[in-house]
This record gives C-alpha cells, sequence and structure tokens, in this order.
C-alpha cells in the first residue's frame, strides 16, 4: 500500500521591536541573565501589560505578506499551563480572535503550483529560557533566564496543505524569507527569533480522512525540519503498515541521530483553559491604520521578481536570484539607476560579486563593492575601455582596496588598447613575424588565425580590445587586391 | 442544564492548576463551585442580545490610547529581580539566574 503524508507548520517569528511586547524591556537578544526584566515580564503581582504599538504593525505587516485578512478587532487571550519560564503561569496570546487568518503562499510556478494555505497569524509573548545543563548541579536544578519572557512573537499557523517534507522545507524558507524581507524578523535560527514546530500524519493515498497526527518540535533549520519529517513518516508508515496505530504525542527531534523521541508528558497538560485576558483591551486595528501599515510596506518579493523579470527582460531564474534577499534586489536596481547595463548587471551580481561576498563572509548590504562601484566598473567594461579579463582583475582590487574602477585602471595602466592605427600596427608587426602561418591560413587551415590572434595579443600584452583585433586580423588576411 | 460538577471534574481541575486537595476539600469545592456554577447558569438567563461581549474592563484615562510606542525603558537592578527568588543564582559576573529543581530528566 502506498501512503501519503499529510504535514502542517507553525511558525514562531520573533518581531524586530527594541522593547517586549507588554513592557519597556529591552527586547534584544544576548544580555547577560534577567538584566532585562521588570514586574510585567516577571509577572510580578498587580503589573499590567501594555501593548507595544510597533509589534501590532510587524505583525499586520506579516499578516497582509500572507495574503491574511487582518480583523478590525481581535482579542488576547491567557494560555495556562505550568513550566518555570512561565512567570505568570500564562502565556498572554490570541486564541479564538486571532489578529489575521485565511491567507495563502504558493510553492513553485506553472503547472506544478502548489497553494498552501494559511490559517492563522496572532500575536503573543515569548516565554524565558530555561537552560538545563552547563551548571555544577545542573543534575538537579535548572536554571532561568527571563530576559526573553514577553518578547513580541508571531505565530504563523499552516493548513495541513503540505505533502512532503521537501515542501514543507521549502515553505518554511520561503516564510523566513517573506519575515527577513518585510524587516519584521531577523531570521536568526541559531537565536531562536524563527522557530518551526510541524504536525504530521500519514493516510492511504487517496484516503479523504486523516490519520493521526503527532508534533515534532525543535526543528530550528530548514535540513532539520525536512530530516524529522522524512524520519517521523517513515516511522509511522511503519506503524500503520503493522497493524498499530500512532499515538498523538508530542516528539522531539534528536539531530544527533536523525530521529524523533517521544516527550509524552500527562494528558492534561494540553488543557491550556485559554480565556480572554481581563489586563488587556481588545486589539482594534481600523481601516485607516491597517491603509498606513500596507502603504508602508515594501514591495513583495514575488511581486518585485516578476516586475525586474519583464522590465529588465530577465530569465526566471535570474530574476529569482537577483531577488533572493531585498538587498539584493536593491542593489540591482541602485547599480542600474547608476548606468548599469541590466544584463551585465545581473550577470555580474550572480557572478564576481557573489564569489567576492561568500570568500570575504560579507552580506550584499555590507558590499565592500557598493551598486554604483560596479556601475562603474560595467560602464568602463561595456564602453570597451576595459576587456572582460581585465574587468575581474580590476574588481578584485576593489573588493580589496575599496578604491573606485576608473582610479584603479588609470593607475595601473590597465585600459585596453582601442586604438585602430594602434592594433593595425601591432597586426602588421605579427603578420611579419610570422609568414609561415599566414601562409598555412591561406591555405585553408584555418586554425593558424587564432595563433596569429594569440600572437597579437602576446604583442598587446593582452591588453588590446580583442574584437577589434578580431576584426582587423582577418581584414589584413584578406587577399590584396 | 448542564451536567452536575461532579468530584472528578475538581480532581482535574486541581490537578491542572497544580493544588494538592484532600478528600474533603475535594467535597467541600465540589459543593461550592457547583454552587457558582448555580449562579452563572442564573445570569445566562439574562438576554444580552446586542451587548458587546465585555472580556476585559480596562479602558485607561478618557482620550489615553490603549498601547504604547517601542520605547526601551529601564528594566531591574539585578538584586531587585533576584530578591525574592526562593532559589538563585548570584555568582555570575553580571545578571544572575532563577534556579528551581531541575524540571525534566
Amino acid at each position: 500500500m502506498s501512503f501519503e503524508a499529510v504535514i502542517g507548520l507553525e511558525i514562531h517569528a520573533h518581531l524586530r521591536t527594541a522593547s517586549k511586547i507588554f513592557c519597556g524591556c529591552s527586547a534584544s537578544f544576548g544580555a547577560p541573565p534577567n538584566t532585562q526584566v521588570c514586574p510585567v515580564c516577571l509577572g510580578l503581582p498587580g503589573a499590567l501589560p501594555v501593548l507595544n504599538r510597533a509589534a501590532v504593525d510587524a505583525a499586520v505587516q506579516a499578516a497582509l505578506a500572507l495574503s491574511c485578512s487582518v480583523h478590525e478587532t481581535s482579542v488576547f487571550a491567557r494560555k495556562n499551563y505550568f513550566y518555570p519560564d512561565l512567570p505568570k503561569g500564562y502565556q498572554i496570546s490570541q486564541y479564538e480572535r486571532p489578529l489575521a487568518t485565511g491567507g495563502v503562499v504558493e510553492l513553485g510556478a506553472g503547472a506544478a503550483a502548489r497553494r498552501i494555505g494559511i490559517t492563522r497569524v496572532h500575536l503573543e509573548e515569548d516565554a524565558g529560557k530555561s537552560l538545563h545543563a552547563g551548571f555544577a548541579d545542573s543534575d538537579r536544578k535548572t536554571y532561568v533566564d527571563y530576559n526573553r519572557s514577553g518578547v513580541p512573537l508571531i505565530e504563523i499557523v499552516t493548513e495541513p496543505d503540505l505533502r512532503s517534507p521537501a515542501d514543507a522545507a521549502e515553505l518554511f524558507a520561503r516564510l523566513r524569507a517573506i519575515l527577513v524581507w518585510l524587516g519584521v524578523n531577523d531570521g536568526n535560527m541559531e537565536e531562536g527569533s524563527l522557530r518551526c514546530d510541524a504536525n504530521v500524519s500519514v493516510r492511504p493515498a487517496g484516503a479523504p480522512a486523516l490519520g493521526t497526527k503527532t508534533e515534532v518540535k525543535n526543528l530550528n533549520s530548514f535540513r532539520f525540519l525536512q530530516k524529522a519529517l522524512e524520519h517521523e513518516i517513515a516511522r509511522q508508515i511503519e506503524l500503520v503498515s503493522a497493524g498499530r496505530r500512532v499515538v498523538q504525542e508530542t516528539r522531539l527531534f534528536d539531530a544527533a541521530s536523525g530521529r524523533t523521541i517521544s516527550m509524552r508528558s500527562k494528558e492534561e497538560a494540553h488543557d491550556y483553559r485559554y480565556f480572554p485576558e481581563p489586563d488587556l483591551p481588545p486589539l482594534v486595528v481600523d481601516a485607516a491604520r491597517l491603509e498606513r501599515i500596507r502603504e508602508a510596506m515594501p514591495e513583495l518579493p514575488d511581486a518585485r521578481r516578476a516586475r525586474l523579470a519583464e522590465r529588465y527582460a530577465l530569465s526566471e531564474h535570474d530574476a529569482a536570484q537577483l531577488t533572493q534577499s531585498r538587498a539584493a534586489a536593491d542593489y540591482f536596481e541602485e547599480a542600474i539607476a547608476a548606468g548599469a547595463p541590466a544584463k551585465l548587471a545581473g550577470h555580474w551580481m550572480m557572478g564576481e560579486l557573489a564569489r567576492a561576498l561568500k570568500e570575504a563572509g560579507d552580506d550584499i548590504a555590507a558590499s565592500r563593492v557598493g551598486a554604483r562601484a560596479l556601475a562603474e566598473l560595467l560602464a568602463l567594461l561595456d564602453a570597451g575601455t576595459i576587456s572582460g579579463s581585465m574587468a575581474k582583475t580590476v574588481f578584485a582590487t576593489m573588493y580589496a582596496s575599496g578604491r573606485p574602477a576608473g582610479e584603479i585602471v588609470a593607475a595601473e595602466g590597465l585600459a585596453q588598447i582601442d586604438d585602430e592605427r594602434q592594433i593595425v600596427a601591432l597586426v602588421a608587426e605579427a603578420l611579419a613575424l610570422h609568414a609561415d602561418a599566414v601562409a598555412q591560413y591561406r591555405g585553408g587551415k584555418a586554425g593558424a588565425f587564432g595563433f596569429l590572434v594569440g600572437q597579437v595579443m602576446k604583442a598587446a600584452r593582452g591588453k588590446a580590445n580583442p574584437a577589434r583585433v578580431n576584426a582587423l586580423l582577418r581584414k589584413a588576411l584578406e587577399p590584396g587586391p | 442544564m448542564p451536567a452536575q460538577l461532579t468530584s472528578d471534574d475538581v480532581v482535574r481541575i486541581a490537578a491542572l492548576a497544580n493544588v494538592t486537595l484532600d478528600p474533603r476539600e475535594i467535597a467541600l469545592f465540589t459543593r461550592q463551585i457547583g454552587e457558582l456554577l448555580a449562579y452563572v447558569e442564573q445570569l445566562q438567563q439574562v438576554d444580552t442580545a446586542g451587548v458587546p461581549p465585555t472580556a476585559s474592563v480596562r479602558r485607561g484615562a478618557a482620550g489615553a490610547s490603549a498601547d504604547r510606542p517601542d520605547e526601551v525603558r529601564p528594566s531591574l537592578e539585578i538584586a531587585d529581580t533576584l530578591a525574592n527568588a526562593p532559589d538563585a543564582d548570584r555568582s555570575q559576573m553580571e545578571g544572575g539566574f532563577f534556579r528551581v529543581p531541575r524540571v525534566i530528566g
């Protein structure tokens, strides 16, 4: 029997605000433990939460980018459970009335496109961090740092529309790219500012009913997500094929063994007894505010890719490459605005620039050769002042030194010999020195032409314009009148 | 009329709330919570059609906004933060940890 997997994701993303969601403590990562806490995020009696406006704006942007309907009124709710990293005994989240619902993300294109529904996007606070290892008494004690308690989060829940681990990983990557593009999340999975849980079940291919699902946690990379799902699907298929049943439970992915492990806890742990948060009024995002947020949003990745592809006649592949990040797309358009030919700019960004950035470990936003500097180099190349191979040398010097292209070309005498009289003289010299090759060529041996081109280039120390050398040499070799 | 609250319900709620009850308390709270629910049932007979649900009565002063700008304000000093902690690690160079009995494994 063949089986089909049914997968849905839950993504938690920190919102890039300066302060926490319900108090003025810094939301930054990496401070000494418990130095960014106050009565609100420690859950001290009498402390009252006050909502951070910027967190709402960021969450609304994310919801709009995922084509969700943003509801004018949403309601915060208490999710009750006991764990030391949750000082109040409840997490402030949204439940019955979330910020936004009913979005969609499209994977792939054309006939192979898959539409993945976005069930909801809601706002909530993060919990603190429990440390179970690394201290002398870690066998008996858990250490708790509340700096993360109250950092603003959005939770994005997808419909169970995914059918393969590869698609799940692709969707996670797409969601990350969109959030980073918007600037609402920093995309840093090592620091936990973007986290993913997956719900997965299997059923006989074509069966209408869903199988029993498990929830897999701790999937902090695209690769882990894919590997964990592959393992979990295989495990479930094995169970079902053997006539046994899948137990609904939470499982933890262990990266070292590549397996998922049951983290069964007491059944009642899943009864969160949600109720509306009495300490916060309903969140109202009226039409005017929604419009302001929409207007402040950058052009989204899909729209920008389509626009660049059409406007600059780029291939689908090139357009996708050049819009991998907002910084890359900005760089491309800035170079064009500074006079670089579009095709050449794209080609160089994906070639020399990408290589140099990778080697130096730089992000394109911090490139040592800016878009305008690259445009200057490409103008010299396009005008024939320097050859393609020289341009690569100049680029390397630019990246290492930060000097502009024109200055390097002038200082190092790299300008291409493009003067017709100079090249004619070089050609004449080569023909005189290599009469035998000339004779071979005239005798029908076409290969001798390449040899003669090489001799002219050698005499010009590589600086002659190759196209012009070709043309003038061919002309000189034509039978005389 | 909903089913009567049972002592099993009370035991379950107590477990969720992380409190231990003795049999005498279970009997007492089964009766008391049952009475509260009966009172709520009475309230539910009031016609509230057209009355918006009131999840929160917090509105702030007239004209004051219900939210705040994204500005960082000073946090507590570490000594104050850990002052009431039953157990803490204060040996860190900077900051410190709350310490609780090990919660996993």
